[in-house]
């Protein structure tokens, strides 16, 4: 089954986005017969990936289209449910593959939410307007504001480990401690009780921070999201663009997007993503970057990658390893760069900045050998150089012509952190940071030997030798334990301090992750498998 | 048995200082809600009750003139007949519990909580038909379901307040604090917060609302949790009393109906200053389709729980099952299919709970509707009310979003929505039937609109000072 994340609002079936002036409305009213795969009822608003594609797709074009609202209100339009959170049943009957990818578009999700707090003055406030479960509570912990309807009986909750024996897959245990700083032992109470906590209790443990009456609901809602809107600033924004559909073609398996192709070798398992450098004129200042809009290189090749990097995930499992290419002119991707970082203060501008530091990071976070090869004709540049130094290998062409080279550019200057909050240079070179500005330093097109030097290439293989080389690397690359190369590869990646982010995505994620293969979650007479079930789970007491 | 203690009980509540503390600290309260809460403008007058005095099955129907504050509300639980074993689910054959299983603390609260909920709601929707009662007796009749309502609310709060630590103190304060239709605070479930505003609708509340709390409390009442099997079994016995209240009560507008439209020339009853028989048809026709929507979905993963864990079985699951595991088998089921068609559909039978207990339901609202139809034939009339189809007008379950006919065929929304009136209580029924509330609270006199009782309480007339008014 194919999935595509490519959507729009015309077309959502969970979702309802409003405007009115700076407010924004988000309100989840899912389809109970809209789930992805067949087997299972979207009840109560309970969600799936369909459901968490469309509020991707929302938040996204808030950012690009809807320039001017301030504060998103997050909420539900079913009526005493706010959310109740991820559906059991898809989870129960899903394979641990997809269990994960899910929970990691989620986390993802969730992230870029929070990303658009931080960085595009968009202020989220979650108006829970009756049950909240799950990840119902994780989609309001994301927010920045969650304001809990007081009637006597709606509660937040964060009922996984009670009733099905795993984790909340969607950063909350984390979030509830990091973000809200809810005090430990009151959340070890508040993660095991799987009615939650409601009204004023909820209030003073820090787990929302405002409750108000059914009747005083709508204008509780109005006032905070008008205050919300204010602390969002005043920058000016201009008119938004839209962002058109990504339409790639679609031939066996290869996706032929604009700037971006994704070819399968499935025998093989071996994915190449080959991304080329723009061509024609570049547009300087935010003028002209606005009237370029969703064709503009940045903003379109990445949003390109993104999609293809999707598709990956959830669609070729068995393809472990991913092969990164790029054509063209290095020096112009760092010189697009360059105009974009120069009119950073341009709302758009920033927008695409922030899209292509996202897009980064979901490659960073995506559970594949990756291996970067520069050769002739490639166009390691700025933002493209990122993908090589988000790969785990680096393979670049010897060649006594000169012809093969890369570039810096601003992007590479901690404009796109990774998860963890450093740039991908600073997490390179841990062992001799001086290096760093080495780098940054240089000057137009860096030869495969200078590359070399500065420590910037793993192995680079003259013409004579690069195509054994680099076959027999990912045939051996591509011959290891899958599981193994995850749990390696993760690993290596994020050198050096950990935020809350990296957080989420490495303990939670390895925890969960172990918790979905064990048997009290997902055996025969696991908590996941026996819901709904007449009889009930039965657990192994053993604790390892 | 202990009368004369500040909160009469046979739980040996005075040898419990905690238990005692507590309850004492929430009885003030209790007694404020009812004050605020609780039937209003009769207060102060004296209601011919029955009171529990012994838990016997003699004893407990004591009657004297009460001030409704007054009331001796109490814990009352039937005695333990030795050691009890769990009938049904996973654990059956083991030892019942006297203390609440860790595992189960949150299920069980939610349940005890749920239940404890529809009590005060009831009072709440109740409080203002004194103003409008058809006669004395009805009148304290009604007070009579009220003050056990409030006992009811006592049994639950006890288990909360015994079993349930701080939590289950804030449980029970927060019974106190919600209120029916209320639009901050509502009760739990919808049902409790309509508005029940015309005598036609206090006898189908307790004809068929109450009667749910009857299979509710009766699949407790072998609960393998004792304290609760123990305090529903006693409360089965005041119950019994609310459903003779709606049952018959129906029955006599029924019959009043059928006799004023043989009355009429034109056999038109609202002529004769009555209610006619098709109005109470969509009386009948909400009330139950309101009524059954409390019995929960009919696939539920809740219901398969509550048995499960044997906290909650079906009715009468010692007497009528020989099986109680229900783990094998299933429950056939008729559900929606493609294109409004009916299918029928196989459920395990654990998960099928609700539409068991649903099924032993609608077979009573049956079996007194033939009652009903009984006394209108007496009267010569020949036109049959009926229980209309349990797909009928749902909002909750798999027959939601759907429209159904009252003989459970389906139907397009449009030909629903044009029978709507036909088949419901229009805003003018509502109009109608209330203008016929108007207070008969001499002794002896009974409103036009229904038949007299054939019998009045405790082996007294008809014509007796159930109520002496304060003035």
């Amino acid at each position: 089954m194919t999935i595509s994340f490519d959507t729009h609002p015309s077309r959502y079936k969970h979702w309802k986005i409003s405007f009115d002036g700076e407010i924004a409305t988000l309100a989840m009213q899912v389809d109970p017969n809209g789930g992805l795969k067949e087997g299972y009822e979207l009840k109560l608003n309970s969600y799936d990936l369909g459901v968490d594609i469309e509020l991707a797709d929302a938040i996204q074009r808030i950012r690009f289209e809807h320039p001017e609202a301030k504060c998103v209100v997050v909420t539900s339009g079913t009526d005493r449910v706010f959310c109740s959170g991820a559906n059991i049943y898809m989870l129960g009957s899903s394979t641990h593959a997809w269990k994960v990818n899910f929970c990691k578009f989620t986390n993802e999700t969730r992230l870029y939410l929070e990303d658009a707090s931080k960085h595009s003055g968009i202020k989220f406030l979650c108006a829970v307007n009756g049950a909240c479960a799950g990840g119902g509570y994780e989609l309001a912990l994301a927010c920045d504001e969650i304001l809990l309807v007081d009637d006597g009986s709606s509660a937040v909750s964060l009922p996984e480990v009670p009733l099905l024996a795993v984790l909340p897959g969607t950063g909350g245990l984390t979030r509830v401690v990091d973000k809200r700083k809810v005090r430990r032992d009151l959340a070890d109470v508040f993660c095991t009780t799987s009615e939650g906590v409601r009204g004023k209790r909820a209030v003073e443990w820090g787990l929302v921070d405002a409750i108000a009456p059914r009747s005083r609901f709508a204008d509780a809602v109005k006032e905070r999201a008008a205050s919300l809107a204010k602390k969002a600033g005043d920058a000016k924004k201009g008119p938004g663009i839209e962002l058109d559909a990504l339409a790639p073609e679609i031939d066996g398996g290869t996706y032929r997007y604009r700037f971006v192709t994704l070819a399968i070798d499935a025998s093989a398992r071996v994915a190449t993503v080959t991304v080329k450098a723009p061509t024609g004129s570049i547009p300087e200042g935010g003028d002209a970057i606005q009237a370029a809009g969703a064709s503009q290189w940045s903003l379109r090749a990445f949003r390109e990658l993104d999609d293809a990097l999707l598709r990956l995930r959830i669609d070729h499992l068995d393809v472990g390893m991913l092969v990164l290419r790029t054509e063209g002119d290095a020096a112009k991707v760092a010189a697009t760069d360059r105009a974009l970082h120069a009119a950073k203060d341009h709302w758009l501008a920033n927008e695409i900045l922030r899209l292509q530091a996202r897009v980064l990071r979901r490659l960073d976070l995506t559970s594949r050998s990756i291996f970067a090869l520069v050769e002739k004709g490639s166009a390691f540049g700025g933002s493209l150089l990122e993908l090589a130094l988000a790969s785990d290998r680096i393979y670049m062409l010897a060649d006594d012509d000169e012809e093969v080279a890369i570039a810096v550019s601003p992007a590479n200057a901690g404009a796109m952190p990774m998860s963890h909050g450093l740039s991908r240079l600073e997490s390179r070179f841990q062992r001799e940071p001086e290096r760093v500005q080495k780098v940054l330093a240089t000057e137009g097109a860096i030869t495969t030997e200078d590359a070399n030097a500065l420590g910037l290439v793993t192995v680079a293989p003259d013409e004579i030798d690069w195509d054994d080389d680099v076959r027999i690397a990912i045939e051996e690359r591509a011959s290891l334990s899958p599981d193994a190369l995850t749990g390696m590869e993760a690993s290596l990646r994020f050198a050096g301090p950990e935020t809350m982010e990296s957080k989420i995505f490495a303990r939670l994620t390895a925890w969960q992750n172990w918790i979905f293969q064990r048997p009290n979650a997902v055996g025969p007479q696991g908590a996941l498998t026996k819901y709904g079930q007449p009889d009930r789970a039965v657990f192994a007491w053993t604790r390892c | 048995m202990s009368l004369t203690d500040s909160i009469p009980n046979n739980v040996d509540l005075g040898s419990d200082k905690k238990l005692l503390r507590a309850l004492e600290k929430w009885q003030p309260d209790f007694i404020n809600w009812w004050m605020e809460m609780g039937p209003d403008g009769f207060q102060k007058d004296e209601i011919y009750l029955r009171t529990a005095i012994s838990v016997d099955p003699k004893g407990w129907a004591n009657y004297e003139y009460v001030k409704m504050p007054d009331y001796r509300w109490g814990i009352f639980l039937t005695p333990r007949e030795g050691e009890r074993d769990i009938g049904f689910g996973d654990h059956a054959g083991d030892k019942a519990w006297n203390e609440v299983p860790g595992e189960l603390r949150s299920i069980l609260r939610r349940i005890i909580v749920t239940q404890a909920d529809t009590e005060p709601a009831s009072v709440e929707q109740q409080r203002q038909l004194g103003k409008t009662a058809p006669s004395m007796y009805d009148l304290r009749n009604l007070f009579q379901v009220n003050v056990e309502e409030g006992r009811h609310l006592w049994a639950m709060v006890h288990l909360l307040h015994q079993y349930f630590g701080r939590d289950g103190r804030e449980e029970a304060e927060a019974l106190l604090q919600r209120r029916s239709g209320h639009p901050d605070t509502p009760r739990i479930l919808q049902t409790f917060n309509e508005k029940t505003d015309d005598w036609m609708s206090f006898f189908m509340f307790t004809m068929f609302t109450d009667r749910d709390g009857k299979y509710q409390l009766a699949a407790l009442s072998e609960s393998g949790f004792d304290p609760l099997a123990r305090a529903t079994q006693f409360m089965l016995t005041e119950e019994s009393f609310h459903l003779f209240t709606g049952e018959t009560g129906v029955e006599r507008i029924v019959q009043r109906a059928a006799e004023l439209t043989k009355l009429d020339a034109n056999g038109d009853a609202r002529a004769q200053g009555g209610i006619d028989l098709g109005t109470i048809q969509k009386w009948i026709n909400f009330w139950f389709s309101s009524a059954v929507e409390l019995f929960g979905g009919e696939i539920s993963s809740n219901a398969a729980d509550y048995f499960a864990t044997g906290l909650k079985g079906r009715f009468r699951e010692r007497e009528k099952y020989t099986e109680h595991k229900a783990l094998e088998g299933a429950y056939s089921m008729v559900v929606p299919g493609e294109q409004g068609r009916l299918a029928s559909r196989d459920v395990p039978l654990r998960n099928a709970m609700n539409e068991i207990l649903r099924d032993e339901y609608v077979a009573d609202c049956e079996r007194a509707c033939r009652k009903w139809n009984h006394a209108i034939k007496k009267t010569g009339l020949d036109v049959e009310l009926y229980i209309p189809s349990r797909r009928f007008n749902r909002s909750m379950g798999i027959y939601a979003g759907q429209s159904f006919a009252p003989n459970g065929e389906p139907i397009s929304k449009e030909h629903f929505e044009s029978m709507r009136s036909k088949w419901l209580p229009t805003p003018e029924d509502r109009e109608y039937v209330r203008s016929l509330m108007t207070a008969v609270h001499e002794r002896g006199k009974i409103a036009n609109w229904i038949a007299p009782p054939k019998q009045g309480v405790d082996g007294k007339p008809f014509d007796w000072e159930y109520v002496r008014f304060a003035q």
